[in-house]
């Protein structure tokens, strides 16, 4: 067959998308740029919501990024099963479209962190962390000002019951409730996470970890297999 | 011709760093009898023609659409003047 096609989106301000590309092929699936101003997915089996400052953050971060012509395609295309994975900024927009519940807030130290962050993965069941093993523990970068995971109560019971914590912070870097770093969805297609896995797949740059590149092979292995 | 303020603010249970930064600055400065400071945002709207219900409730939509993430934070909308 030929090879699963993720699509990488860049908004005016997007930061990571050459990062997340790279990290796309690297692990064997072909990278397909897609612009935030297309009505067109270009026929993608998954996409990649990268990391940066869309729309300089201006608002909320991802309140107007969510808007996009880009996003009017993908939000029903989510809902309808197609995999995506947001990082960092990537999630913010996850969480304003409403494809995840809660939002992003300013880090509770009020500053920006920029560090090698230990998490566990808590949930295997999604289509971006099938390659990893329950409770699993890996370092990925983070860096953020506005990381603080916030969710009413009985969306955060819900996320605990339901096994949608898909990642943990180890030593809470920005005050997130329940030391969420990453959820997902119902249908464990759309998963969005602070931490940047595309930051993390290639030793030679001096990442600390190559444990970013479980996310991107767990869709290969999910678009193969489907 | 009518401006609409829209007032933005982090729901009660939301925690809100930025106001506590600024209410532990206060005493610093010398202001004394402060308890808490919530920070939010103010929005102006100007309208083409009168504030009407009509007007009034198509600032509510723009509100809850893109003003506000009534996920986190609650707004209130009123005609200045």
């Amino acid at each position: 067959m030929s090879a699963a096609r993720v699509g990488v989106v860049t908004f005016p301000g997007t930061l990571d998308d050459q990062d997340a590309a790279r990290a796309v092929r690297l692990a064997g699936a072909e990278a397909v740029p897609l612009w935030h101003a297309d009505h067109d997915l270009k026929g993608v089996d998954a996409v990649f919501l990268p990391g940066g400052f869309s729309y300089g953050d201006y608002l909320r971060c991802g309140a107007i990024s969510r808007f996009a012509p880009l996003m009017e395609e993908l939000i029903p295309a989510a809902r309808a099963g197609l995999p995506v994975l947001g990082t960092c900024n990537g999630f913010q927009i996850l969480c304003e479209a409403h494809l995840l519940p809660g939002a992003l807030t300013r880090n509770a130290s009020l500053h920006y962190v920029c560090r090698d962050q230990r998490v566990r993965i808590e949930q295997t069941a999604t289509s971006w962390t099938n390659m990893f093993g329950q409770g699993q523990e890996i370092v990925l970068p983070i860096k953020h000002g506005e990381g603080r995971y916030v969710a009413s109560d009985e969306t955060l019971a819900a996320l605990e019951a339901g096994g949608h914590v898909v990642v943990r912070y180890l030593g809470n870097p920005n005050g997130s409730l329940n030391d969420i770093a990453g959820i997902r969805n119902e249908a464990g297609n759309v998963v969005g996470l602070m931490p940047h896995p595309e930051h993390a797949v290639e030793e030679l740059v001096g990442a600390p970890s190559t444990d970013g590149l479980g996310f991107f092979t767990s869709i290969l292995k999910k678009l193969v297999n489907a | 011709m009518a401006r609409v303020i829209v007032d933005v603010m982090l729901k009660p249970e939301i925690l809100d760093p930025q106001g506590q930064a600024i209410a532990r600055a206060l005493p610093r400065l010398g202001f004394s009898g402060v308890s808490a400071v919530r920070q939010g945002k103010r929005f102006e709207v100007e309208l083409d023609g009168p504030a009407d219900e009509a007007a009034l409730g198509e600032v509510r939509k723009m509100a809850e659409t893109l003003l506000a993430n009534t996920v986190i934070e609650d707004y209130s909308v009123r005609v200045e003047g």
